[in-house]
């Protein structure tokens, strides 16, 4: 079987070059690009994301990001976002008292965790999801976070129609979201990237599903 | 569930070696640092961090390519301090693959430069990295020293903590001038003083000889620890500290 080719969204962000290596290691052909037409053709797109909420959104529209994403979703072509790459997914970031646009593909808003020490810097522990593919094998493990906000509630109405969405949860001050799996879009708030051989496996599990 | 105890070897570099002196003294080479840092990793490191202690713009080059090559293999997190200057020094120790980013003296000599990586990068990547002395001088009783602990800048250890953070310092690297190789176990009380202030997570450097010296650290209230000669004279193990810890019920990751 040919090696999924994954298009690392690249708009800027930094340090996009661990997610480029870590995917090849867990099995991808990795393009970080840019390109329209490449990224709709590649079997999964990444969207890495490392700063300021607003100006992850701001340097994702010099590349009609939102766009991007919505096309791939729209045929139901698979999407990871890390870290402010998963917080943008939401409709709301709120950092410093400022409320900024996201991406609006899940309701809610990623807040300040309220929590004595920020960032929250480190290794830890989530309670995956039962129905979790990016999980499997790897539940116990634990992962690297770096982060002062997070979604920290889950709010999409329940859809019977559909598969629900796989929610694996952490906790920082407060319970908050660890990882999403919503049919065609996933997000992690760790870096799998910076997770070492847990985050490999992770990596391997969302391209396994691809 | 709580954010688990931190064990991270440092790596000094020079010229695309790895270094190691006594008191910031009498560097000698301890080894290739990306094949270091492979073997910390599989030893279970849970970040690493390089000091680049060269002097000259040319062996700048060899750390940003040592940057490279150990971040391709070893997938947790990489900070990387030494000679940090501008946002533009961040951006490129960034796109060679480091997660964060130690900044020293060149905050002290203007420290609206916190601000600035702050706001541009965010405060996840910013280290403040403080080499400490005591001195009775300062209302703390510990004083800010820059130049590897030979110049006193007169600056109060714990102010410029404080102030640090609130400028945006994601981090505070604690490295204690008079503990550093002596190997009699980590300066406790800045320790306490630094983890009573900060907001941050403290990184507990300087003087860690023995494998029990890593515990009172954390007990002391550090959020991670940090060594290296041990580590890089064989010594010890990041295994070792680790068991060291969690015999302490530390929660450490295996």
């Amino acid at each position: 079987m040919a090696a999924p080719v994954v298009a690392v969204l690249d708009y800027g962000s930094g340090n996009v070059h661990s997610a480029v290596k870590a995917l090849e290691r867990a099995g991808a052909e990795v393009r970080l690009t840019a390109d329209r037409a490449l990224i709709h053709r590649a079997d999964g797109l990444l969207v890495p994301g490392v700063g300021a909420f607003s100006a992850v959104m701001a340097a994702l529209e010099t590349v009609r990001g939102s766009e991007i994403v919505d096309r791939r979703l729209a045929g139901g072509r698979p999407v990871l976002g890390i870290c402010v790459g998963m917080q943008i997914l939401f409709d709301v970031g709120r950092e410093r008292g400022v409320d900024s646009k996201g991406l609006g593909q899940w309701p809610g808003v990623v807040e300040q965790l309220p929590a004595d020490v920020l960032p929250h810097m480190g290794w830890d522990t989530v309670r995956s999801d039962a129905g979790s593919v990016l999980f499997d094998g790897i539940a116990d493990e634990r992962f690297y976070f770096v982060h002062s906000y997070a979604a920290q509630q889950w709010t999409l109405p329940r859809d019977d129609r559909r598969r629900p969405p796989a929610l694996t949860w952490s906790e920082h001050g407060a319970p908050f979201l660890a990882a999403v799996e919503n049919g065609p879009l996933s997000a992690t708030q760790f870096h799998p990237e910076k997770s070492g051989a847990a985050g490999i496996r992770l990596l391997r599990n969302w391209l396994g599903s691809l | 569930m709580a954010v688990l105890t931190r064990v991270i070897p440092c790596l000094d570099v020079a010229g695309g070696r790895v270094v190691k002196g006594v008191r910031f003294q009498g560097l000698r080479d301890a080894g290739d640092p990306v094949e270091l840092a492979t073997r910390y990793a599989e030893q279970g490191a849970d970040e690493l961090t390089f000091l680049d202690v060269t002097a000259t713009v040319d062996e700048r080059a060899t750390t940003y390519e040592v940057v490279t090559r150990t971040a391709e293999q070893v997938f947790i997190p990489l900070t990387v301090g030494g000679g940090v200057r501008s946002t533009d020094d961040v951006a490129r120790l960034l796109a060679c693959g480091a997660d964060k980013v130690g900044v020293n003296s060149a905050a002290i000599a203007r420290p609206a430069l916190l601000d600035e990586i702050a706001d541009r990068f965010g405060a996840q990547v910013l280290v403040l990295s403080l080499d400490i002395t005591r001195d009775p001088g300062t209302p703390s009783g510990f004083v800010v020293t820059t130049h590897g602990g030979r110049e006193r800048t007169g600056r109060d250890a714990l102010g410029w903590a404080r102030e640090a953070t609130q400028r945006g310092a994601g981090e505070l690297l604690v490295n204690s001038i008079d503990a550093d190789g002596t190997r009699e176990g980590f300066d406790l009380e800045l320790v306490a003083a630094v983890r009573e202030l900060s907001t941050v997570p403290v990184i507990a450097s300087g003087g860690a000889g023995r494998v029990e010296h890593f515990a009172p650290a954390v007990a002391a209230g550090a959020d991670a620890v940090l060594a290296a000669s041990v580590f890089h004279n064989g010594e010890l193990t990041v295994g070792d500290v680790k068991s060291a810890l969690a015999a302490e019920r530390i929660e450490v990751r295996w």
